[in-house]
């Protein structure tokens, strides 16, 4: 599918046939950033939209957007007290050290969840009126991005509790929640178009990623042996996670390089993502109907 | 393509697939096949596939207005869907000019938490409207729904009718396109609204070439000034000819005949006469509004107990509802002795002022002591009814109206 514009008649002009756009990569890249623009405040106006039905029908109502984070972090201060779980000596009061994992591991876990989640809820929409797909895609990771922010305000009372001074580069730390989203984000994204086909993807998703936490230093320190040491190396949230910690509340980082590399490869990625939702979505629309 | 053409469609095919089970798995295939650029293989059926739409090809200008008719599963969405550029063709081309409006899913994004306001700013978004856009329209778009009093109410209080009134103000007081697709767009609200709606679909055909997707005969005559008839994916015909094209879609469906009654006599050979043709019991006969029509058939009667039969007619419309009775108990009773005679009736019918349609012909024989039917005969005597015009009613007459100033 293309569209260019005629100058002849200043018509725009579509044309529709059955090649795959992806032989015409630089017109299928202008197009994708010709969307990417136009989607803006369409993507805007869905996110504002799904944030302000999400509570009204709720008593507590923002309240929801905390609890998660506030709970989970009790259940493990709790376990670490009684001695049930060991997490080795850290450089933070533990209940701190935990509320900031949990916090960038949130983000990566709806980050992932963020691409399939709202394209199948825009299902109808999607089968039905022809807009730029990428406000789907935009709108759900400003609900992401939105989520974390929120959070944030838990940090800070952390913070001022135990009376933790953030080092110099805390404002460090805001590339490192970005470089932490952009990779659940891309691997939602790879997931999307077979997620959408066949249900099977997002339910093995919520199975995979609780048991993902536990091989990740959401809640403990990295091992430095033994088999799940082993599984903490290959893991690529696990540098950006530590990295943005020490960013956050530490100080220096120990884990940069291989920080950089996840990121680098990540970003790279996100982009070969972006094309293949592009690419795939007609078809999708095709075999989910609506 | 001329420069008043606006939609070119070449050759344009969309298979589906029966099995959704295949279906998912040749979507992944197709994935596949988009991201590794092929450009050819979409061509061919694979196991449970068909051809929803089959080498489609028409042009349409500026002022054009197509009303795309068939029965459902025909293919007219999907064909609508391509032209939007929603699914892409597995066949052939589609080339459309200037801004593509489609009345497709009034409401679509809808979120019914949210209130009517609120609703309008996201549904004239996905629309492709900037918010100064939509600040300049909105009171228009309040006024036109007709909901002032419950426009901060949230639109899961809303009626449905209420609903799409809301997405058809919000479409037709904010698009301008140069081509309207409509698809089944008026088949809602009350009478009040849709006059309104008809008339502001009027106003935006106007200048554009249109794509009218309808079951309704009677919109279809009165918006289109062509017709294009789809069946089984197939383009059957595409006509300036309305009634042609109305005549094409209705022939597409079959009237059952169907046999009651104790089998006491047996009617046959049931032919109809216009003036200058007559057609056997195995046709569909061809009648223009205001043609006379009449009826010939053969009746035996085998039930030796019968002295006395009254003999009935009606017409039926399509869904087998009673349209005319005749009022025939003056000249339907015949009396004989002992008899497996035939007999030859003929019915006159009369003018036949009834809307273009299709209709068919119930005959029944009673027992004319025992009122007992012996013989009844539904969906005999086919005929289409030929007119310009689909009319709001089921009968047509004419009218004469003087008007003097007073």
């Amino acid at each position: 599918m293309m569209t260019v514009k005629d100058s002849s008649s200043g018509y725009h002009i579509s044309v529709y046939t059955p090649a795959s756009a992806i032989r015409h990569p630089i017109k299928l890249l202008r197009e994708m950033l010709r969307d990417l623009f136009a989607s803006r405040e369409l993507a805007w106006r869905l996110f504002v939209r799904d944030f302000s039905a999400r509570y009204r029908q709720s008593f507590l109502g923002y309240l929801w957007a905390f609890l998660p984070p506030v709970v989970g972090t009790f259940t493990f201060v709790l376990l670490n007290r009684s001695g049930i779980l060991n997490v080795g000596t850290l450089p933070l009061p533990y209940p701190a050290y935990v509320m900031i994992g949990t916090l960038l591991w949130q983000v990566f876990a709806d980050a992932i969840n963020s691409p399939i989640k709202a394209v199948t809820a825009a299902k109808t929409m999607l089968a039905k009126i022809n807009f730029p797909r990428e406000a789907i895609l935009i709108s759900g990771m400003l609900e992401v991005l939105f989520n974390f922010i929120i959070r944030l305000v838990l940090l800070v009372v952390i913070f001022i509790y135990y009376g933790i001074v953030p080092p110099m580069t805390a404002p460090l730390a805001l590339i490192g929640v970005f470089a932490i989203f952009c990779l659940g984000f891309m691997i939602g994204i790879l997931l999307t178009p077979i997620g959408l086909l066949y249900t099977d993807i997002g339910q093995a998703l919520s199975m995979v990623l609780s048991f993902w936490m536990l091989f990740t230093p959401v809640v403990y320190t990295p091992p430095t042996t033994g088999i799940l040491a082993q599984l903490t190396l290959i893991n690529p949230v696990s540098p950006l996670i530590v990295t943005t910690r020490e960013w956050l509340a530490i100080g220096a980082a120990t884990n940069l390089f291989p920080a950089l590399v996840v990121f680098l490869v990540t970003i790279v990625l996100l982009f070969a993502g972006w094309l293949l939702y592009r690419l795939a979505m007609p078809i999708i629309v095709e075999r989910m109907g609506g | 393509m001329s420069d008043d053409t606006l939609i070119s469609v070449n050759g344009v095919s969309k298979k589906f697939c029966r099995s959704l089970k295949k279906s998912l798995w040749y979507g992944v295939k197709d994935i596949a096949g988009e991201v590794i650029g092929r450009n050819s293989g979409y061509d061919s059926l694979r196991p449970e596939e068909f051809w929803a739409v089959d080498d489609v090809s028409f042009e349409l200008r500026r002022g054009e207005c197509l009303g795309l008719i068939g029965r459902n599963g025909a293919g007219k969405t999907t064909l609508l869907k391509m032209l939007n550029g929603l699914i892409k063709p597995d066949k052939g081309r589609i080339e459309m000019r200037g801004r593509v409006g489609a009345l497709i899913a009034l409401g679509a994004g809808f979120n019914p938490i949210l209130t009517g306001r609120e609703n309008i700013y996201v549904n004239a978004s996905v629309l492709g409207l900037s918010k100064k856009q939509i600040d300049k329209k909105i009171e228009e778009i309040i006024d036109f729904a007709e909901i002032r009093d419950f426009i901060d109410a949230p639109v899961q209080s809303y009626s449905s009718g209420m609903q799409v009134r809301l997405g058809f103000a919000v479409a037709a007081v904010l698009i301008q396109p140069d081509v309207l697709l409509l698809d089944e767009v008026l088949a809602v609200g009350d009478m009040g609204f849709k006059i309104k709606c008809l008339n502001s679909v009027r106003e935006l055909m106007a200048d554009a070439a249109v794509v009218f997707v309808s079951h309704s005969m009677q919109f279809v005559s009165q918006f289109c000034n062509r017709i294009a008839v789809m069946e089984k994916g197939l383009l059957k015909c595409d006509t300036l000819s309305i009634s042609e094209g109305i005549d094409g879609y209705l022939s597409q469906f079959p009237t059952e005949t169907a046999v009651a009654g104790t089998g006491g006599a047996v009617i046959e050979n049931i032919q109809l006469h216009t003036k200058n043709k007559s057609w056997d019991s195995e046709d569909e006969a061809i009648v223009h509004q205001g043609e006379e029509l009449n009826v010939t058939c053969d009746i035996k009667i085998l039930d030796l107990e019968c002295k006395n039969t009254r003999f009935f007619i009606h017409i039926m419309d399509q869904g087998f509802e009673p349209i005319i009775a005749f009022e025939t108990s003056k000249s339907s009773t015949l009396s004989f002795a002992i008899s497996t005679d035939l007999y030859r009736a003929k019915i006159e019918l009369g003018k036949i002022d009834l809307n273009a349609g299709k209709y068919s012909l119930v005959i029944s024989v009673e027992n004319a002591d025992s009122r007992i039917k012996i013989a009844r005969i539904q969906g005999c005597g086919k005929f289409r009814v030929l007119s310009e015009l689909m009319h709001w009613g089921s009968v047509v007459r004419q009218a004469e109206i003087s008007f003097e100033q007073a």
